[in-house]
């Protein structure tokens, strides 16, 4: 028998990797829908310019999209950007950057029109009102040349979305050309520059394939690394806890290196806790939307529509009497229920299949099973797993839901993220934009040269899939002028490549010098495995920020408490250690985890009220405070004072009401 | 629901540099054991069930069982990935088969139009490439406040 103190993974890391340095014009961290955008437009306005995109994964299937999508939830189309700001706003409780929102309604359907363009299939209405698929109704023509498509709400259209990723992927690789991607390269830090204050610089980064340390300077940088899950336990802790609804790849990477680096942040105490189907995580849109699905009590009551579910929302006036009810104000409700003893909560689906089959024919109610199929298919191919193993078809056996653990993204139904600048127009308040040298640059943060976009961009969201893209592409033309009118700067880092390689390879090397030591890998003095952390962490947040654990509550000792555990987790965050490759990434997934995290509970901790009940609340101040709270709350990490600065920032209301 | 392989239907992708599991998956979890030849997922319980491993191993020799938490055995789904269909088998625990197929693209796989030959005018307007190709114009909103 061996012992077990033999290092796991087939990539094993070594000691002293190699490095390679790379200088470049643009560089575009992450490769998901936004980066995706970034590199299908960037050399439309930079033909000349060195351009660099990595990503942690393989573009055809990386980030969110990865699955595939059943819809695509912003498209313009017939409506106004005014109403799209207005829905925005709505949702997430009044408090959006306008300018940012309206910027996007403006670009969002282009990105829509290429994807049809590129071979992404969409439903439309025929001529008589008839669903056709994106196969069928390619005959009605495109979108762009004004077809009809299939709407499940006002903003949303359907897709057959399974290749949606690879589609788009293929159309921006192509325009970047393979010889300006690395793939399988995750980044680790940003770097500023040596000699000019809060200066982009270059960034710094290791190939999860061979042991190499990649050190990339550049001229200015799009960081587009999606949003954070795996923070908060998940409500399964065995085998399933890879079934998060949120992909469990996306490690909150934007914010940490953004942040450290001295980005400002806004509104990063919204969190989003998507009602789903229980265990599946399977979308609940297209039921409540397309087959007109309710849900029910455990009593078996309508409990939406119930007197004490309308006071409730009548509290939270004018966003709870709005005639679509906020996101977390319909998880409000469902809490509400469930901790009066009156769960779990079930989504009709025998009801509303019944009900819909009532006016339809047989081959019209076969086409609508598949349709509810391909919904969970497309997007979510687990829960069409748990329904074959409970034996639960729709249309005879009802299925549980329930609100998630909390994840922390800027482009679904949630708005945390970067402050940024929007766009130089005379409608847009001076406060909201950034100069860099007296010019505006839409979509920079606060420090010079660094831009995001997607689950980035704070206070801004219901971009989802498409306006992510579109905002991806907007950040290239941003970047195009920013390395135009900054031509001549000459990116410096302070420090050595062996200083680099010594932050990038720490976890290995420690791991290397005590893994002997003991007899059993994994249980060392000396150093600690990514996987304990993040068990670490997740207990932390489960039981003190808020988590399922108390139904997402914290409170005022609560948050001091969790406080304390993060900064030793901080701390030791340094005894990491790494064997193989693949643990580096996942050690330095911890680590952005952490921070992405504490950045989130500090926000909550400073902002005495509670804005997203439903979302989080907060005990010692519950209820909305309008009068004091009215206002965006930004954090600033102070990269050489090594200090958090927290505070309000003015929301000016742009749109009328 | 982890990801498994099957002993007996994995080549290894036929010793190429690299293979196929392991290019796709987005969260690095399938690897090559070089002495055998043969793919395993290193972490199921960090398994998103994206099935993008399944559908693009060349041998099917990818599948996927329910997560031991909470899903009781017996059940399946397979997707069959074409060039423009695809086609899923749900294989339910008491034995229903359910059959479905779904368009995926309408274009030939490669054929994406990159514009690369689209070459902006205006660095300093806000549009984008195809908008200004296009003669967009840029709304502005219809009132302030
Ligand atoms: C479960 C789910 C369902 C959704 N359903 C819909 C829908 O039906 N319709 C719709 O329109 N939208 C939907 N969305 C929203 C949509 O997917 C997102 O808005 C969009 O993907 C955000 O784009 P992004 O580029 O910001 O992030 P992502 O697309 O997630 O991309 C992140 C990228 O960063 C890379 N990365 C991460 N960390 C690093 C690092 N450290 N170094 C290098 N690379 C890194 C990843 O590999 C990935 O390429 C859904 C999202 C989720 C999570
Ligand atoms: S893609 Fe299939 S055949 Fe190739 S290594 Fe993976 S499991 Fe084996
Ligand atoms: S199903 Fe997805 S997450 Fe799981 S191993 Fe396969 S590619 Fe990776």
């Amino acid at each position: 028998m061996a012992l077990p103190n033999k290092p796991l993974g087939e990539l094993k890391a070594v000691r002293d990797p190699e490095v390679e340095e790379r200088e470049v014009d643009i560089l575009i961290v992450g490769g998901g829908m936004a980066a995706c955008g970034t590199a299908f437009e960037q050399k439309k306005w930079s033909p000349d310019a060195k351009i660099l995109l990595c990503d942690k994964a393989a573009m055809e299937r990386s980030g969110a999209v990865a699955q595939g999508l059943s819809a695509i939830n912003t498209y313009i189309g017939e409506n106004t950007p005014d109403d799209y700001v207005r829905m925005v706003r709505n949702d997430l409780m009044g408090i959006v950057r306008e300018d940012l929102i309206f910027d996007l309604g403006c670009f969002v359907d282009d990105s829509v029109f290429l994807f049809e363009e590129w071979g992404l299939p969409m439903w439309k209405l025929s001529d008589d009102g008839k669903k056709m698929d994106g196969k069928k109704g390619l005959k009605m023509g495109t979108l762009k040349e004004g077809a009809t498509p299939v709407r499940t709400g006002k903003w949303q259209i359907m897709i057959n979305g399974e290749s949606y990723k690879r589609i788009v992927a293929e159309a921006a690789k192509l325009a970047l050309g393979d010889d300006n991607i690395l793939e399988r390269v995750f980044i680790v830090e940003l770097l500023l520059d040596a000699n000019e204050e809060n200066r982009i610089a270059g960034a710094v980064g290791f190939s999860v394939r061979e042991n190499k340390v990649y050190i990339i300077k550049c001229n200015t940088m799009m960081v587009a690394c999606g949003g954070a899950v795996n923070i908060y336990q998940p409500r399964s802790v065995g085998e399933g806890k890879g079934r998060a609804w949120y992909p469990v790849w996306n490690a909150g990477s934007t914010y940490t290196m953004c942040m450290k680096v001295g980005a400002e942040l806004t509104m990063m105490e919204n969190r989003f806790t998507p009602s789903r189907y229980k265990d599946g995580y399977g979308p609940v849109g297209a039921w409540f939307l397309l087959f007109k699905a309710k849900t029910l009590n455990g009593l078996g009551e309508g409990y939406v529509g119930s007197e004490a579910a309308q006071a409730e929302l009548q509290k939270y006036a004018p966003y709870g009497t709005a005639a679509i009810t906020p996101t977390c104000l319909r998880n409000h409700l469902m809490i509400f229920e469930m901790k009066e003893g009156r769960g779990p909560i079930m989504m009709d689906t025998v009801t509303a299949l019944k009900d819909l089959g009532a006016s339809v024919s047989k081959k019209e109610f076969k086409a609508l099973e598949s349709e509810a199929w391909e919904n969970f298919l497309d997007m979510t191919c687990g829960q069409a797993n748990l329904w074959c193993g409970t034996n639960t078809e729709p249309d005879k056996k009802n299925s549980e839901i329930m609100p998630t653990e909390p994840y922390l993204l800027g482009s679904h139904s949630g708005c945390c993220g970067l402050w940024t600048s929007g766009p130089d127009y005379d409608w847009v308040p001076e406060e909201y934009k950034i100069r860099y040298k007296d010019k505006v640059y839409n979509r920079m943060t606060t420090v010079n040269g660094l831009f995001t976009s997607g689950d980035g961009v704070g206070a801004s969201g219901h971009k989802f899939s498409s306006g992510s893209h579109a905002e991806g592409r907007m950040c290239a033309k941003s970047m195009a002028r920013f390395v135009r009118d900054n031509a001549d700067f000459k990116p410096t880092i302070s420090q050595s490549n062996e200083e680099l390689v010594d932050l990038v390879y720490k976890p290995v090397r420690l791991f290397l010098e005590h893994c002997d030591y003991t007899t059993a890998i994994d249980i060392n003095p000396e150093y600690l495995k990514p996987e304990g952390m993040m068990y670490r962490l997740m207990k932390a947040t489960h039981e003190y920020g808020a988590g399922t654990a108390t139904y997402y509550q914290t409170s005022t000792k609560s948050l001091e408490m969790v406080m304390d555990m993060l900064q030793m987790m901080r701390e030791d965050c340094e005894k990491l250690a790494a064997g193989d490759l693949h643990e580096l990434m996942r050690a330095w997934e911890i680590e952005h985890r952490i921070w992405t995290v504490e950045s989130h509970l500090r926000h909550i901790q400073f902002r005495k009220e509670t804005r997203y009940p439903g979302f989080y609340y907060q005990a010692d101040y519950p209820g909305q405070d309008d009068e004091n709270w009215f206002c965006f709350v930004n954090s600033k990490y102070d990269p050489k004072a090594k200090e958090w600065d927290i505070f309000k920032k003015d929301y000016i209301k742009i749109i009328p009401d | 629901m982890p990801s498994f392989v099957i002993t007996e239907k994995c080549d290894g992708c036929k010793g190429g540099d690299k293979t196929a599991c392991m290019y796709i998956c987005p969260n690095d979890l399938m690897v090559l054991e070089p002495n055998e030849m043969k793919a395993y997922n290193q972490e199921p319980d960090q398994c998103w069930e994206c099935f993008s491993c399944v559908k693009i191993c060349p041998t099917q020799a990818i599948e996927v069982r329910g997560y031991a938490d909470f899903v009781p055995l017996g059940s399946s789904i397979m997707p069959m990935l074409g060039t423009e269909d695809v086609m899923w088998t749900c294989k339910f625990r008491n034995g229903t088969i359910k059959r479905f197929k779904f368009p995926i693209r309408t274009t030939a796989e490669g054929a994406a139009n990159a514009y690369l030959d689209l070459v902006g005018k205006d660095l300093d307007s806000e549009l984008l490439s195809t908008q200004e190709a296009d003669g967009y114009e840029i709304p502005k909103p219809l009132a302030t406040v």
